[in-house]
């Protein structure tokens, strides 16, 4: 049976895709093997972050509809071994979606993959309700800052409520991944630091991206960014998929002097 | 920090304002989110007929509240029994 994780955040722009692609890679490349499904209907991206937009033929949506089967929407990876994508499409509306039909597909997936990643829309409609419906884990995507913090706590309450799990008496296990976090900005009291939003939010923290010009470059190289070891933001995917999988590794750049250092050399 | 900044040494940082709005955002809406369980309109009814087999009391007189603490949710039960001591 597969573990279902969802990548949730409530407000747009804050990384969910770049961190459903990084986490669904750095589980791959660590021998599990590991699907990574659009649920952006309308508005696909992961494709694109994947590297792979050239080559989706069917989609999630084809597959529910019997438009065509796993074996042909699933898209493998080239780059890395253990990886699948399912795309979403990019001409229907969310509306195609539906409850029935993802329980089928996701518990098909099952059978085969270790992890199936669930990269949700923004917003709390239909194709953000049902990436989270299935969930046994959901990482919540946030960034420091007033907007998004409220927005994951509203998607907490729906996990804590809305989800097949928590209707059934159980609970969805929640991470936070704090991204574009900036130390210095923190040390001069602009940003809240990681230990506020642990705490106003009460979340088990997994991990801190920090704001890093490695994201957009290997987003435009369609590579995901926890591809690239000499990343930091890489490094620190790396750290959250390890600690995911029960490794204990310490936090990484939180601090100002860290960044500075690297700041120095390149002016960022 | 500048020099400017020295004398500004006592304004709150914006930093901490974010926290202490979005702490009451979140307590707030963690308070109005909670699923009041759907029996408790039914549980006031049936405690006060209980009340009622004894003292008459108003139909006000059972306030039932459910508060979280921590992990727990607290059923917080109020009855007001008349003063009959006169």
């Amino acid at each position: 049976m597969a573990k279902i994780i969802v990548v949730t955040s409530g407000k747009g722009g804050v990384g969910k895709t770049t961190t459903s692609a990084s986490f669904a890679c750095g589980l791959a490349q660590r021998g599990h093997k590991t699907v990574v499904i659009d649920f952006d209907v309308g508005l696909r991206n992961l494709d694109l972050i994947m590297g792979c937009e050239r080559r989706v033929v069917y989609d999630f949506v084809n597959v529910i509809h019997g438009e065509a089967n796993l074996r042909q929407a699933l898209i493998k990876d080239k780059r890395f071994d253990n990886l699948y994508i399912l795309a979403a499409s990019q001409t229907r509306d969310k509306d195609a979606l539906t409850q029935d039909g993802v329980g089928k597909v996701l518990e098909e997936l099952s059978k085969e993959f270790d992890f199936i990643i669930c990269d949700s829309p923004a917003g709390i409609e239909k194709g953000a309700m049902l990436a989270m419906h299935f969930a046994d884990e959901a990482l919540v995507v946030t960034n420091p800052e007033v907007s998004s913090v409220r927005d994951s706590d509203r998607v907490l309450g729906i996990l804590q409520s809305k989800t097949k799990l928590a209707m059934e008496g159980k609970g969805v296990k929640e991470h936070l991944v704090l991204t574009r976090y900036s130390p210095q900005r923190v040390a001069q009291g602009e940003m809240l630091s990681v230990d506020d939003v642990q705490e106003i939010l009460a979340v088990e923290l997994l991990g801190v991206i920090p704001e890093s010009q490695s994201v957009l470059n290997s987003s435009n190289a369609g590579l995901p960014v926890i591809a690239e070891p000499s990343a930091d933001a890489g490094q620190a995917y790396s750290d959250v998929v390890d600690r995911f999988l029960g490794e204990d590794k310490p936090m990484r750049f939180l601090s100002a002097e860290k960044k500075g250092l690297l700041g120095r050399f390149f002016g960022s | 920090m500048g020099l400017l900044d020295l004398f500004r040494a006592n304004e709150k940082k914006s930093a901490s304002v974010a926290k202490e709005r979005l702490q009451l955002i979140v307590a707030h809406r963690r308070a109005g989110n909670m699923q009041a369980p759907v029996f408790l309109p039914k549980l006031q009814e049936d405690l006060l007929q209980v009340i009622r087999k004894y003292v008459q009391v108003s139909d006000d007189a059972v306030k039932i509240d459910v508060e979280r603490d921590g992990d727990m949710d607290v059923l917080e039960l109020n009855i007001v029994v008349p003063d009959n001591r006169d």
